[in-house]
């Protein structure tokens, strides 16, 4: 697992209070994570803070699984 | 009209986590008051305040055992403790809805004085700092004043009236009063009612110093800092926690067998209509308050045996309260007894109603009532039984429960022992 896979999953756990076992990459924040859409933005806040990028709002409504999180960051880091 | 009794009671306070915890305490005469630690007080005026205890097992509050990590990123402390207040007092009424029509005549009105101040001043400064894109998805719901209702309701499906009650340091006892109302009118059959605060924070200090309501003068001795009716007194000392009760239809109640700690005979209001911190001179505000609310319950002044007062401790408040005590109960106020809690717990603001609430019906409950402590030499004119130092033994059959608040708001309650 990458660095940046390892370092979103723990964020994950971290904010939507789940087991790491569920956090697999297909994992849908809402559908299989039990989030809601206030917790979506939080977590794409975190995601900044995290890997000091910016997701635009539009990109951000994109990012629905754990997949797309990493996707999102490992093709915009400097 | 319907009555209403009191079948639940939850709290929690600077004396602790729990009703049993609590009146132990406060009879005990020990006090809640300390150093505030949390933050840095170093160019504060005060800095001593009634903290909830934190820690695990005793009296200790335990945030976890009530709210998850995930949940509480949600909401500023007051609903923490509404919740965990509201949980105790749901759990001991016994009162667990299951049909929908049960749930849909079950609702909550908790109130409070600021709500999240703490979040508010923390996400002001986020926003300054960091750009509006730093500022939480949370922020919102995490401080308003109504989402403690909001949480109460989510967590057991209670789906009547949702409603919360804003009027500072009266709040827990209207949302208690107005409650009753619902139930008496048929809105509901049972309602979940109280206040909560946490505004301990250095915004809040700082605000409450600034219009000169907060004890200075005790900061190295906290728990001498809130003498109500004491020559030496010189302002309010800061409280936090949450009280609630479980208000029941009475026929609801008796049908399914609860435990009933008292009846809600008596509510009364008033307006001051004379400064916005201030009370009126002539404790004008409070009399009509206490008048209103035996009125409603159809009781004479003879028959209150005790009155936990207001008494926030602050120069101008507490011998106006006693006039209008002494003007409304002639003779008899020199039989009742009168004592304030807030010498233990200090000021919990929106959650003062609620909770001294709860200890005026463990007042008529145990018939004991607690004490004023600090009151080392009474101001002059002090001089009705204002239980100094320790409590004390007495029959209480009706408790009336006094809670004024910024703006000139005044509400009363009275107790009476259930027949």
């Amino acid at each position: 697992m990458s660095d940046v896979a390892e370092r979103v999953k723990k964020i994950v756990v971290e904010h939507l209070g789940v087991e790491e076992a569920k956090v697999t990459e297909n994992a849908s924040f809402i559908d299989d994570l039990g989030a809601d859409s206030l917790d979506t933005v939080e977590l794409v806040m975190a995601f900044e803070e995290e890997f000091g990028c910016e997701i635009p709002d539009d990109a951000a409504e994109k990012i629905l699984t754990v997949k797309d999180a990493i996707d999102f960051i490992e093709s915009h880091q400097s | 009209m319907r009555r209403v009794v009191v079948t639940g009671l939850g709290m929690v306070t600077p004396l602790g986590c729990g009703v049993s915890a609590n009146w132990q305490r406060l009879t005990a005469g020990e006090s809640g008051l300390r150093a505030i630690d949390s933050f840095d007080t170093s160019d504060l005026p005060a800095k001593i305040a009634g903290l909830v205890p934190k820690g695990e097992g005793g009296h200790l509050f335990n945030a976890e055992a009530f709210v998850s990590t995930k949940d509480r990123r949600r909401m500023d402390e007051f609903i923490v403790y509404a919740i965990a207040a509201a949980a105790e007092a749901i759990e001991d009424s016994g009162w667990n809805p299951e049909s929908e029509e049960d749930r849909e005549n079950t609702g909550v009105m908790i109130g409070s004085g600021i709500g999240g101040l703490p979040s508010i001043a923390n996400t002001s400064v986020t926003l300054e700092t960091g750009g509006p894109r730093k500022v939480s998805p949370f922020f919102i719901p995490a401080s308003l004043i109504n989402l403690a209702s909001g949480h109460v309701s989510i967590r057991y499906g209670f789906k009547g009236p949702n409603h919360s009650v804003v009027t500072a340091c009266s709040t827990g006892a209207h949302a208690i009063g107005d409650a009753a109302r619902l139930v008496m009118l048929g809105d509901a059959d049972v309602m979940i009612a109280g206040g909560a605060e946490a505004a301990v924070c250095r915004l809040g200090i700082a605000g409450f110093a600034a219009a000169k309501a907060l004890s200075t003068g005790f900061n190295d001795t906290p728990t001498k800092g809130s003498r109500p009716w004491d020559k030496d007194r010189d302002g309010f000392v800061m409280g936090e926690g949450s009280g609630v009760v479980v208000l029941e239809e009475y026929e609801h109640a008796k049908k399914r067998g609860a435990k009933i700690y008292a009846e809600v005979v008596g509510y009364g209001m008033s307006g001051d209509a004379y400064h916005i911190t201030a009370p009126a001179e002539d404790g004008n505000g409070g009399f009509r308050a206490m008048r209103n609310a035996l009125k409603r319950a159809g009781l004479n002044p003879e028959d209150v045996d005790y009155v936990n007062a207001h008494g926030t401790s602050t120069p101008l408040g507490d011998e106006i309260e006693l006039g209008a005590v002494k003007r409304l109960f002639g003779d008899h106020a020199y039989k009742l007894s009168m004592s304030s809690t807030k010498s233990a717990i200090g000021h919990l603001l929106g959650a003062a109603g609620a909770v001294e609430a709860i200890y005026s019906i463990l007042a008529i409950r145990n018939n004991v009532v607690p004490p004023t402590l600090n009151l080392d030499n009474p101001s002059e004119g002090c001089d009705i039984d204002l239980v100094p130092h320790q409590a004390k033994e007495r029959k209480v059959d009706v408790a009336l429960s006094n809670s004024f608040g910024f703006g000139g708001t005044n509400a009363s309650l009275v107790f009476r022992r259930a027949t």
